[in-house]
């Protein structure tokens, strides 16, 4: 489950459609425990500068990750838009989440601006058996607003 | 003997490989040297940042107090008493 609370959901929302037609990135932290509810989202700069693609940019990422460990907080998640398609895991990010170093258990939000009225949809991603491009690897959680 | 020493951040998920540590210190005059010492205290590390020539994997970002090492020397960075090098998952997607 994907808790957040609704102020966390308006600053999602406010860097998606503010970097559109970009992409927009950035990462949920929380207290490391499975299921904590989403403390905050930082925005990270999506160093692709793309429409198509997101790269969190390192420094951003090291930053917000440094701040998170001094606060007995983890970054628990990425989130980032999709401004042509649904909010659904591209193979390029199953691709991506399952690379050695992006933990198993991190939530994959998604925010759709496809369609003009947004969707936020959130996985966990893992590495199927096998091919890792199959859907088995991708499980859907509910998005718990609070 | 070496007597410089960093100080490594390590990633999440590289953590129980390490006893646990978010950081540890290790010794090194290089970015290349520090990770050797590294990974000769906890071996379960090596295949992770590096490939078997001894290049870093391209999913991973190291820096040096907040310099990327592919803008300074690679892996022939130097370092110095007390600087953190910081190991770091390159994230993207589509
Ligand atoms: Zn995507």
């Amino acid at each position: 489950m994907l808790n957040v609370s609704r102020q966390t959901w308006l600053e999602i929302l406010a860097e998606a459609w503010g970097s559109y037609p970009n992409e927009a990135c950035g990462v949920l932290v929380a207290r490391p425990e499975i299921d904590s509810p989403i403390v905050r989202f930082e925005p990270i700069v999506n160093a692709a500068d793309s429409s198509r693609v997101f790269t969190l940019d390192p420094m951003g990422y090291m930053k917000a990750e440094r701040r998170a460990d001094d606060e007995g907080l983890a970054i628990v998640g990425v989130v980032h838009s999709h401004t042509h398609t649904a909010a659904y895991p591209s193979p390029t990010d199953v691709d991506e989440a399952t690379k050695p170093l992006v933990p198993p258990t991190w939530h994959w939000a998604i925010v759709s601006l496809a369609w003009g009225f947004p969707e936020l949809r959130s996985f966990r991603v893992t590495p199927g058996t096998g091919d890792t491009m199959t859907a088995a690897g991708i499980v859907e959680e509910r998005v718990w607003l609070s | 003997m070496s007597s410089t020493t960093a100080l490594v951040r390590l990633p999440t998920v590289l953590r129980p490989q390490a006893g646990g540590n978010t950081t540890v210190n290790a010794e090194g005059e290089t970015v290349g040297e520090v990770l050797s010492t590294l990974v000769s205290t906890y071996p379960g590390l090596g295949p992770t940042i590096l490939d078997d020539d001894g290049d870093v994997r391209k999913f991973v970002n190291l820096y040096v107090n907040d310099e990327d090492i592919r803008f300074l020397d690679q892996l022939d960075t130097t370092v110095a008493d007390g600087d953190e090098v910081a190991i770091l998952p390159a994230v993207a997607g589509g």
